[in-house]
């Protein structure tokens, strides 16, 4: 073990891998070559639709210890992932690694093909009871949490080598062009599944809306694909669309929302050219969408971009005119999937250009504001969004760290959640470091990091309640006491990758108490 | 004695609050078991505070289970202490957390242009009150609390009071009627921990203040508060309308009349509309009682949430008939009516402009000022002076060479 730049200890090794402690948020400057895809020729793709899956799983000649990838765009009403990985064990497969870009709860039956087995490990992201399948050591090798930037990089980079990629495809022709903008499964965008046809052995595209050539636009191009075909469903609408896209009700949330807003206008932010930002979809980013617009209107600002996760509330704001582009990563409501389709300024984007560390450059610096939410946040402003305060692995990275190269980035979150404070001495787990969080808004005060003295001066006058984040802590703490510390085992089930593939923190399986 | 000599106190699977299940028993000294969403994290700082509230009120022998959903020490106290008094009879003050605010005596003269009602049994609504701004908070043992719960949240709401800051909020307690079995207990329980303003539900006479004075003084004295508990009385009948001057003047301790729309129109058996028809001549006559009694005058709560306009043209109407604040079911609520309430820049000028002509005349000696043709009379001054008071108070003056700042909480 040796300890990284934060003084978390990391293993030098783990299951065959050597491991690079992280040492800052921006230490890393590449080196190297990129991986590489086997060249391939046009006479053996004379026709790639095959019967079913199953002829497509075979073709792809997946082995024992292979790596097997997928995309999340269909969300909590995904079929394929847990459709594919049954066919994988029906055939008595065995050690795979799973590679999806995020797991949602509709995920929980591959928790039996982790006990027996057939997956070994996962590296991407985890969410919810897989997640906490983790935690409890039921994989046999140590899982990889990495950003959705990160998991773009380590494709490239070769640190993941993908043998087989299934792509859900609602919309695909026999060529394997493919995007998520129309059929009975349409999910908008699907540029997360750009690396894992660049660069698999095998790419296949699964679709339940076969349509003949061409399909256009071709995110996924049919030149990276190798098998098409087709299933009854890939999922279910009504769960591809989340719930999650709705105002909150919470008094406290708003209060929280109605802060961040106001950070914004005493921050003078909107006064300087090409505003832009990146909200995401939890109900206080929705509720702060709400009091950005009516500012934005009485201010006459429009920002030049927004990040998506696009939502019906941002549309709005693109077809109000208050936003002039939206570039989207995601589509979380019906709203996005259908603007995407229609208007000529919501555009869609992939890791590549918009997350990923090992590249000329990306989006990511650009957006002026970024809006996040946590789990935990220390007092030296490091963020833990994986574990729970009780050590349990719940929740991926998704874009969190990527979208901490924003020029302001915030962190918006309930002071207690329950009797649990937000702010910790020291977080569970690291996932950001507190050199790229710039500034905590609570519903009793806000925080800025003292190295951002640029933003301290800028608020001097605000009506805000700012406080320092020890003041935040000693409040918290005085309503809820000090919370006890979880138990851990020495094993570590899962490591927590930087943008940059170094690793800043792992996570060690839990006690289980009596 | 058997152990089916039980009691239950808390609302199930509600956010920051639990559910004790308390046993007595012979003998085995006191057993507690402990299920909690917090519970690696709480779990045996739940199980200790359980212990010492137990021990406090005179518990050796007895089971106590706790389900708990993120509830703080106060509200696991106050579920505690509410089965043990189901229990058996508790002599004494019962288990008081310890004080964590203090404020100072209640302000008789001050802002009430909001008041934000929270039922006094959910702990998770009252924890934040505070923080959205109004200028009162009510914690509510009247209706919002259903009758067997009115014992449990009375403990709740006291242990709120000695724990939670409310900032610069007037704290205010809803208690139920003097003739109901509550009333004098609501008093007793809440009078000497923090309370600024006690709010009287159905009063219709000053009897009913000094009723509530002569409680409210006598314990007081028992507890040497060292100052008065001031009370604002709530008017929802026909009668207590027509006894509003009465009430009013009743106590130097009353502060404003507030109007209870709800019970008003079932009173005299009309049907409450969102114009508010059927109780103008109610509303009139209120004002022109507490007027001439000399205090404030609130009117009732807009009750549709989701109706910024409504709610807008409401405070409005109300600020015309010469009402100064509202009641508020919701913290939404607060920022609309605020901007109603706070006085308007032409305002501020005019009355700036009145009060400068007003003294210069007087520096020359003379008793007559004039804005261009218009004389300045005497309740022109007093109304003018009244408006930079609150202008003032609410940071809209500005500075010499600085802008006007905002307090009234919202975005602009």
């Amino acid at each position: 073990m040796v300890p990284n730049s934060l003084g978390r200890m990391i293993p030098e090794e783990i299951d065959g891998r050597k491991l690079r402690p992280f040492m800052g948020a921006h230490a890393g400057h590449g080196g190297g070559r990129k991986a590489s895809p086997p060249i391939r020729a046009v006479p053996d793709y004379a026709d790639k639709l095959r019967g079913s899956l199953d002829e497509a799983i075979d073709a792809c000649g997946i082995r024992d210890g292979m790596t097997v990838s997928f995309h999340h765009h269909l969300r909590n009403g995904d079929h394929v992932v847990n459709m594919v990985v049954d066919k994988l064990a029906e055939r008595g497969l065995k050690d795979l690694t799973l590679v999806p870009s995020a797991l949602f709860p509709v995920h929980e039956p591959l928790i039996r093909h982790i006990e027996n087995g057939v997956i070994s490990h996962i590296e991407g992201s985890m969410n919810g009871p897989v997640g906490k399948a983790c935690s409890l050591g039921k994989m046999s090798k140590a899982c990889i949490l990495r950003s959705h930037g990160g998991r773009y990089r380590a494709i490239q980079d070769g640190d993941i080598h993908i043998d087989a990629a299934f792509i859900a495809a609602p919309a695909a022709d026999s060529f394997g062009n493919c995007n998520g903008h129309s059929g009975p499964s349409a999910c908008g965008v699907i540029g997360y599944a750009l690396a894992d046809s660049l660069y698999a052995e095998q790419t296949v595209v699964i679709t339940d809306n076969l349509q003949p050539f061409p399909v256009y636009p071709w995110v996924i191009r049919g030149g990276n694909v190798d098998h098409v075909c087709t299933v009854d469903r890939l999922g279910d609408p009504e769960q591809i669309i989340s719930g999650t896209t709705r105002i909150t009700r919470s008094p406290t949330r708003q209060l929280i929302a109605e802060y961040a807003a106001k950070f914004v206008r005493d921050t003078g932010m909107l006064e300087e050219p090409d505003f832009s930002f990146q909200a995401g979809a939890g109900g206080i980013s929705l509720a702060f969408l709400k009091y950005l617009g009516d500012m934005m209107r009485e201010t006459g600002v429009v920002a030049r971009f927004a990040r998506g996760g696009s939502n019906k509330y941002l549309v709005d704001m693109l077809e109000e005119g208050l936003i002039e582009y939206i570039l989207d990563g995601q589509c979380f409501d019906l709203v996005g999937v259908r603007s995407l389709g229609e208007h000529p300024r919501h555009i869609e984007t992939d890791p590549f250009t918009s997350y990923c560390y090992h590249t000329k450059g990306n989006f990511a610096p650009m957006v002026k504001l970024g809006i996040l939410g946590a789990t935990e946040i220390d007092t030296g402003f490091n963020v833990n969004v994986n574990t729970h305060s009780d050590g349990c692995l719940l929740h991926g990275i998704g874009g969190f760290t990527d979208v901490t190269d924003s020029q302001v980035t915030m962190i918006a979150a309930p002071l207690l959640r329950g009797r649990l404070p937000v702010i910790t001495d020291s977080v569970t787990t690291v996932t950001a470091p507190g050199e790229v969080i710039d500034v905590l808004v609570t519903e009793r005060g806000v925080a800025v990091n003292p190295a951002r003295e640029d933003i301290l001066a800028r608020l001097e006058g605000s009506d805000l309640p700012v406080r320092t984040i020890g003041e935040l802590r000693e409040i918290a703490v005085g309503l809820s006491g000090v919370p006890e510390r979880p138990e851990y085992e020495d094993r570590v089930v899962a490591l927590i990758e930087w943008r940059d593939g170094t690793v800043i923190d792992t996570v060690r399986q839990l006690k289980v108490l009596e | 004695m058997s152990d089916s000599v039980q009691a239950r106190a808390g609302r199930e699977g509600k956010k920051n609050d639990l559910v004790v299940l308390l046993t007595e028993k012979d003998a085995g000294g006191i057993e507690i078991s402990v299920k909690s969403s917090a519970g690696q994290m709480f779990g045996s700082q739940i199980e200790k505070t359980a212990r010492e509230t137990l021990e406090n009120l005179g518990f050796e022998n007895c089971r106590l289970a706790i389900d708990d959903m993120g509830a703080f020490d106060y509200v696991i106290m106050a579920r505690i202490e509410a089965a043990a008094r189901r229990l058996r009879k508790i002599g004494g003050p019962g288990c008081l957390p310890d004080r964590k605010v203090d404020y100072g005596p209640p302000r008789k003269e001050r802002l009430r242009r909001t008041r934000l009602y929270m039922p006094g049994n959910n702990p998770d609504l009252m924890i934040n009150g505070g923080l959205f701004g109004a200028d009162s908070v009510i914690l509510d043992l009247e209706d919002s609390v259903s009758p067997g719960e009115k014992d449990a949240a009375r403990i709740l709401v006291r242990n709120t009071l000695l724990t939670i800051d409310y900032f610069d909020c007037e704290r205010i307690v809803r208690i139920n009627p003097l003739s109901t079995e509550y009333g004098a207990m609501d008093l007793e329980m809440v009078v000497p921990y923090g309370v600024d303003t006690i709010l009287v539900p159905k009063c219709e006479s000053a009897e009913d203040v000094m009723a509530v004075e002569k409680i409210v003084a006598g314990l007081e004295k028992k507890h040497s508060l060292g100052y008065e508990v001031l009370i604002m009385p709530l008017i929802e009948t026909a009668k207590g309308i027509l006894n509003a001057y009465g009430i009013g003047g009743a106590s130097g301790r009353v502060v404003a009349l507030c109007f209870g729309a709800e019970d008003f129109t079932a009173d005299i058996g009309a049907e409450r509309t969102k114009k508010g028809t059927e109780s103008f001549t109610a509303r009139s006559l209120l004002v022109l009682g507490a007027k001439a009694a000399g205090v404030q005058v609130i009117d009732t709560v807009f009750s549709d949430v989701q109706d910024e306009e409504g709610l807008i043209a409401s405070t409005r109407e109300a600020m015309a008939l010469g009402f100064e604040g509202k009641g508020v079911i919701h913290p939404a609520q607060i920022a609309p009516i605020h901007s109603v309430f706070s006085p308007a820049p032409e305002r501020i000028e005019y009355a700036k402009k009145v009060v400068s002509a007003i003294e210069k005349a007087r520096a020359r000696g003379s008793g007559v000022a004039t804005i261009g043709s218009k004389m300045i009379d005497a309740p022109i001054e007093t109304r003018a002076r009244k408006i930079l008071r609150l202008a003032e108070e609410l940071g809209l003056l500005a500075d010499d060479d600085g802008e006007a700042g905002g307090k009234t909480g919202r975005v602009s």
